[in-house]
C-alpha cells in the first residue's frame, strides 16, 4: 500500500478536498494559497466521488464517500484532518428492505444549515436522497422523493442514475433542490415530503420533446448564497441562469466555445459572477482546440471571457467533471479545479491567473474547499 | 457443525484481524453459514452482501474450492467442516 502523508492544519487555513478514482487527498495552504501541503492518499484504490467539510458546532470533520469496487460504498469521517477515518461496522447509507435497491455510489455530501448542526444530506446512485439528523451517525432514505411517481421513468446518464446536486435554500430551510442525471431538477418546499419537477426552460436535446416536464440531463446547478434567487445551471447541452430560485431558466451561452460541459461554480459574494469549463461536445468531452480555458462571467451570463493565463494552451485535451470545480470564501476568491488527467489547478485571484497545485493524481472526480476554524478551548 | 471462513486482507479489520474464522452452529446452505459468520462478526455482512441480500458483483465465495456462482448460489449446500473462502474477484481498471 502507498505511504500515506498527513497535513497539519492551522486556524484559517484553506483546505482542498480532492476526490479521485483511486483515493482521496486533503491539501492545505495558508491564506496566500501559494504553497500546498498534501495529505493522502486516503482510501487507496477506492473511488471517492464526494467529500465535504463540516465545521458546524465546533467540529472540524471531513466526510468522504469511498466506493470499493469489491466491498461497496459507505460514508467515512475524520475529526483529525485525515489522520484517522471511521470504518463503520454496518454500512451507514443503505436502502431499506422493500425498496429493492442497493447502494452503488455516493455522489454528494451536504452539511445542513448552521442552525441545524446535526443535519446532513447525501445524494447517491441509484438516484436517491438520504438525510441524517444525528450528525451522520444514522441515515434515512427520503421516501418522498424515492416514491415519486415519475422516478420509474428516470434514465441513467453516462455516469449512472445519480443524484449529484443538493441545494439547501439559504433563506427557506425546508426548500431543497436536487438534480439527477437524467431526470432534471426536483424541488421540495416541505423538507422532503413532497417533490415537484422544476425544469422550465431547460432543454433536453436528446429527447423528441425538447422541453419535457422532467428528464433533462442537468450536469450541475449552483445557487448564490448572497442572492438565493440567482442560480446557474450547466446542462448536458445548455448554459442557464435563473433569477427566480430555479423556477424558470434563461439561456446564457453568450460567447462560449461550447455550451456543453460539467463544471460550474459561483462567486460567494458576487451573484453576477460564475465560472465554467466548456467542453467541445458530448461526443468529444474535452476542452475545445486543445486549450484548457476557464470561462468567467461578471455580468450574470450576458458575456463570458476566457481565463487562461497559466493554463496549458496547446495539446491540452482535458476533461473537468461536474464536481471537480470549487471556490473558497477568501477575498479575492480562490478558484480550483481538477482534471481527469490528474491535475489540479488553482487561482488565488478569481481566475485572472492560474498555477498547477498538484499533478500526477488519479483521475479527479471532485474538488471541495473549506476554511479551517479551530476553536480555542476555555483556558487554553 | 463447524465451518472455517477464510477472510480476505481488506476485511480482516472487521474480523478481529483474523485471516481465518471458525464458526459453530447448524447450517444447511451457504446463506445459513454466512448468518453464523455475521452473528460473530457483523461488520462483514455489508461488505459481502448488498442490501438486496445478494453477493456483491465483484466478490466471490468458494466452498471447498467450488465457486457458489456455479453451484446454486447462496442456496448451495454446505457440509460439516466446510472451508469457505471469501475473495475479491479479479476486476478493476
Amino acid at each position: 500500500m502507498p505511504e500515506i502523508q498527513h497535513i497539519t492544519a492551522k486556524n484559517g487555513d484553506i483546505l482542498l478536498l480532492i476526490g479521485t478514482m483511486k483515493g482521496a487527498f486533503v491539501l492545505r495552504a495558508n491564506k496566500t494559497r501559494k504553497k500546498w501541503e498534501v495529505g493522502g492518499p486516503y482510501f487507496p484504490g477506492m473511488a471517492v466521488y464526494a467529500m465535504a467539510y463540516d465545521g458546524r458546532a465546533g467540529r472540524n470533520r471531513l466526510w468522504a464517500g469511498p466506493q470499493s469496487m469489491h466491498w461497496g460504498a459507505l460514508l467515512s469521517s475524520s475529526d483529525d484532518f485525515g489522520q484517522s477515518w471511521t470504518n463503520p461496522e454496518e454500512a451507514n447509507v443503505k436502502f431499506p428492505e422493500g425498496t429493492g435497491a442497493a447502494l452503488e455510489n455516493i455522489w454528494q455530501i451536504e452539511p445542513g444549515h448552521d442552525d441545524e448542526p446535526d443535519t446532513l444530506f447525501c445524494g447517491v446512485q441509484p438516484a436517491a436522497l438520504f438525510a441524517s439528523r444525528d450528525a451522520g451517525k444514522t441515515w434515512r432514505l427520503t421516501e418522498g422523493l424515492w416514491n415519486h411517481p415519475q422516478r420509474s421513468k428516470w434514465q441513467p446518464g453516462g455516469g449512472g442514475l445519480c443524484l449529484h446536486t443538493i441545494l439547501l435554500d439559504p433563506e427557506t430551510p425546508k426548500r431543497i433542490r436536487i438534480a439527477v442525471s437524467t431526470a432534471g431538477m426536483y424541488v421540495t418546499e416541505d423538507g422532503g415530503t413532497t417533490w415537484r419537477p422544476s425544469n422550465q426552460g431547460v432543454r433536453a436535446d436528446f429527447l423528441p420533446d425538447k422541453h419535457p416536464e422532467f428528464g433533462q440531463c442537468v450536469h450541475k446547478v449552483v445557487q448564490s448564497g448572497q442572492q438565493p434567487e440567482r442560480m446557474y445551471l450547466q446542462n448536458h447541452w445548455g448554459l442557464y441562469r435563473s433569477d427566480d430560485r430555479g423556477e424558470s431558466w434563461t439561456d446564457i451561452a453568450n460567447g462560449v466555445p461550447s455550451d456543453f460541459g460539467f463544471a460550474l461554480a459561483t462567486h460567494p459574494a458576487n451573484p453576477d459572477c460564475a465560472w465554467i469549463v466548456p467542453l467541445e461536445s458530448d461526443q468529444f468531452r474535452c476542452t475545445p482546440e486543445g486549450k484548457l480555458r476557464v470561462y468567467a462571467t461578471r455580468d450574470a451570463g450576458k458575456s463570458w471571457k476566457p481565463m487562461a493565463k497559466g493554463l496549458p494552451q496547446k495539446g491540452a485535451y482535458e476533461t473537468v467533471l461536474r464536481d471537480a470545480m470549487a471556490v473558497d470564501a477568501l477575498d479575492p476568491v480562490g478558484v480550483y479545479f481538477g482534471t481527469r488527467s490528474g491535475k489540479v489547478f488553482g487561482s488565488a485571484d478569481e481566475g485572472k491567473s492560474w498555477s498547477m497545485v498538484l499533478d500526477g493524481l488519479p483521475a479527479v472526480v471532485s474538488v471541495n474547499t473549506a476554511r479551517v476554524s479551530l476553536k480555542r478551548r476555555k483556558g487554553a | 457443525m463447524a465451518f472455517v471462513f477464510v477472510i480476505p486482507g481488506p476485511l480482516r479489520e472487521l474480523a478481529g484481524n483474523r485471516g481465518e474464522v471458525r464458526v459453530d452452529g447448524k447450517a444447511s446452505s451457504v446463506t445459513d453459514a454466512l448468518s453464523l459468520l455475521w452473528t460473530q462478526w457483523p461488520g462483514l455482512r455489508d461488505r459481502v452482501l448488498t442490501e438486496r441480500g445478494e453477493v456483491r458483483l465483484h466478490v466471490n465465495i468458494f466452498v471447498d474450492g467450488e465457486s457458489i456462482r456455479d453451484a446454486g448460489g447462496l442456496g448451495m449446500p454446505v457440509r460439516d467442516g466446510a472451508e469457505i473462502f471469501i475473495l475479491p474477484a479479479l476486476s478493476g481498471g
